[in-house]
């Protein structure tokens, strides 16, 4: 005897309305814009954040932006290891974290400096990170962040089994992570996604379509133009948000989390910006695309759109602007010298953290390593 | 003390540590209503519920993924791989994350998670059923990889790997799952993952194996003690990282000879890394060339001549006697 499948195939159609739909047909995509790039809102959908709250956000774009040129210029001036500038893309940075509480978890990938300054990571650190002192890593404490892995897309099945981790404990954290349109390839992804849905893991997809895997435009790393669609075929509700507009991803966010918080599963949030910038310092774009096509998407700055905006509401003038710039330079600079001041490598430290304790054959391989420090005299 | 199989083994540890640490959970494809291909989470699905035993789509990459999330998290999970074939497909989040995040993350979150997998020829079986690559993980910086061979070592390592603070990947010889019975003990004994057992003490000359490996070495030893008069001394690996040098070195520093035994291909392997060390540490002592006995380095053959491939005790007693004959 054979067990009658659960949902006949027939069933997709009954028998007096015609089988053939349309070949593909995925529904429609939310998507949401509440800044246009003159500044002006659509009052209806923004969010209820205080005088001061604005200010904040602002402060954070303003001050992901001066150390990303800070770090360029170290880089240029061979004080910086090779980094991932997130120049113009701040908005998609700073609203994709600014719904976290402190004990919700945050797993970036690499190009993520505005939400790593915004959850607690500092300055000096970040910097430490990037020119190659290991020192770097250390997750501040209090902050429920993970280091980033660099390999493409790997994060995100991590990202997705803390949030597994938190509904099995049926706690209410929540967790977002994002990566970039190239790492919407990658295998590993789409599993999480899959794990996500599944599991309905509390948890935040955050792509950031920059428009460029290095060099490979989105548009050929994926047949569909909104990156957004991958979400309704895992099951995923999905929204494809202006990135630049940084009261859009606020409010896209915001939404998400609470879905998530209420048990009510993952979402994906497709943020469309544009790097403005190198892929890494190592990267010459000029190679791939022309002046002009950079040139469209200045109007759409995030940091001067929202600081039109904040004019328009009487929080900002010029000069305020420009103490703010003042500002963040200041504790740019700041920071610097903390970093300089931190910048010595420690080569004894290479055996830490890649045991509980040190099995006796690695125990042996670090005193050949140390004898070998001490006869070239390094400390 | 019961009698069981290798199978009811692990199963009973897997029983006693969830019901002991609500923080472990196994995972993996047909795990809970199936009980795992194997059968080895039989029943645990109806102990402990949908929370703890996750019956997880069909995707080695995000199972070894999410599980590392998971045990960030701080939950202890138990992963199995259906074959260890399958593992290619994870190779990516083993290496970057599951080995990596203690370090990456400057101790702050230790990935403290097994990844039982069935490995090995022997069971008549498809493509991509049959491997033996424990090398590639050993390979592999911040991971522990531990190998039993019968039932009683089995219930022990398991429970050992799952309370390890660190990652562990644990190789289950499929071929000796329900190859034999032995008793279990009611608590599990307490040998510590990177020690090797003596298993049989001699003069003349150092046997060491693993995993299925054990049962052909020891038919050789009985045709040797028995026919040949020879007085061997075998080593069962039981780790192969960390590994026991110091048994290894003690051993053959007192007999001068060693043959190593696996079925993994021999090019990279752990007979070569066992070599090595014992060159370093017990050169002095060597009376002849250690002796390797190994699967080729070729693809696993097909069933109908996968006899032919796998080390037997014939080859391993013909490698012990021209150990034995150099001077």
């Amino acid at each position: 005897m054979t067990t009658a499948p659960k949902q006949p195939i027939t069933d997709v159609a009954s028998p007096d309305t015609p089988v053939r739909k349309n070949l593909i047909d995925l529904g429609d995509i939310e998507s949401l814009q509440i800044l246009d790039t003159d500044g002006v809102a659509d009052e209806a959908f923004v969010p209820r954040l205080d005088d001061e709250a604005l200010l904040r956000v602002h402060r954070a774009m303003v001050l992901t932006r001066t150390l990303d040129i800070r770090m360029l210029n170290m880089q240029r001036q061979g004080e910086m290891g090779t980094f991932a500038p997130g120049i113009g893309q701040e908005a998609t940075q700073i609203g994709q974290v600014h719904p976290l509480r402190s004990r919700d978890w945050f797993v970036p990938s690499y190009r993520s400096f505005g939400a790593q300054l915004w959850r607690g990571w500092t300055i000096e650190g970040l910097m430490l990170l990037w020119d190659g002192f290991f020192e770097g890593f250390e997750v501040p404490a209090g902050v429920n962040d993970l280091p980033f892995s660099i390999v493409i897309g790997s994060q995100v099945p991590v990202a997705t089994g803390v949030a597994m981790g938190i509904r099995q404990r049926r706690e209410k954290h929540v967790v977002v992570t994002n990566f970039g349109d190239g790492a919407i390839s990658q295998g590993a992804v789409n599993e999480a996604f899959n794990f996500a849905a599944v599991y309905k893991s509390p948890i935040v997809f955050v792509v950031e379509n920059n428009g460029y895997a290095i060099s490979m435009p989105a548009e050929k790393q994926a047949a569909t133009k909104e990156l957004a669609r991958r979400g309704p075929g895992f099951g995923i509700p999905a929204i494809r948000v202006d990135g630049n507009d940084v009261l859009a991803m606020i409010v896209a966010t915001t939404e998400a989390v609470d879905r998530a918080r209420a048990g009510e599963g993952p979402t994906l949030i497709e943020a469309v910006t544009y790097r403005m910038g190198l892929h890494t310092t190592a990267d010459d774009p000029k190679v791939y695309r022309s002046d002009d096509e950079v040139d469209t998407w200045k109007p759409r700055d995030p940091i001067t759109r929202f600081e039109k905006y904040l004019i328009g509401k009487g929080l900002l003038d010029e000069n305020r602007i420009q103490r703010t710039g003042e500002e963040c330079e200041q504790e740019v600079l700041n920071a610097r010298e903390r970093f300089r001041e931190r910048a010595v490598a420690n080569p004894r430290e290479v055996f830490e953290y890649i045991y509980d304790s040190l099995p006796p054959a690695l125990q042996q391989q670090k005193r050949e390593y140390l004898a070998r420090l001490d006869r070239k005299g390094v400390r | 003390m019961a009698q069981m199989n290798m199978v009811r083994a692990l199963n009973k540890a897997l029983d006693e540590t969830m019901a002991a640490d609500e923080r472990v959970c196994v995972i993996g494809e047909d795990v809970g209503v199936d009980g795992g291909v194997f059968r080895v989470t039989k029943g645990l699905l109806d102990t402990y519920g949908e929370n703890r035993v996750f019956d997880t789509p069909l995707a080695e990459c995000g199972i070894v993924g999410t599980a590392v999330g998971m045990a960030i998290y701080g939950l202890r999970p138990v992963v199995e791989i259906q074959f260890s074939g399958f593992m290619m497909q994870a190779f990516d989040q083993i290496e970057q994350n599951m080995a990596r995040f203690r370090r990456r993350s400057r101790g702050r979150f230790p990935v403290s998670m097994v990844l039982r997998t069935p490995y090995g020829g022997g069971i008549r079986a498809v493509e991509h059923h049959s491997e033996s690559r424990e090398a590639y993980w050993a390979h592999t910086p911040g991971l522990k990889v531990v190998i039993p061979s019968g039932p009683r070592n089995a219930y022990s390592l398991l429970h050992a790997s799952i309370n390890d603070p660190d990652p562990v990947i644990f190789y289950e010889p499929k071929a000796v799952y329900r190859a034999f019975r032995e008793e279990v003990p009611d608590v599990p004994d307490p040998i510590e993952i990177g020690t090797a057992q003596v298993v049989r003490e001699g003069a003349d000359i150092t046997l060491v194996a693993y995993g299925a490996m054990m049962r052909p070495t020891l038919e050789a030893v009985e045709d040797l003690t028995e026919m040949h008069g020879v007085d061997p001394e075998v080593i069962d690996l039981l780790s192969i990282s960390p590994m026991d040098t110091d048994t290894l070195v003690t051993s053959v520093s007192k007999t001068g000879r060693c043959v190593i035994v696996h079925e993994g291909p021999r090019t990279c392997g752990i007979a070569a890394e066992i070599i090595a060390r014992l060159n370093e540490n017990a050169f002095e002592h060597l009376l002849a060339p250690i002796k390797r006995v190994t699967g080729y380095d070729i693809h696993f053959p097909f069933f109908q001549v996968e006899k032919h491939f796998l080390p037997d005790a014939d080859i391993i007693v013909d490698a012990v006697k021209e150990t034995l004959a150099y001077e």
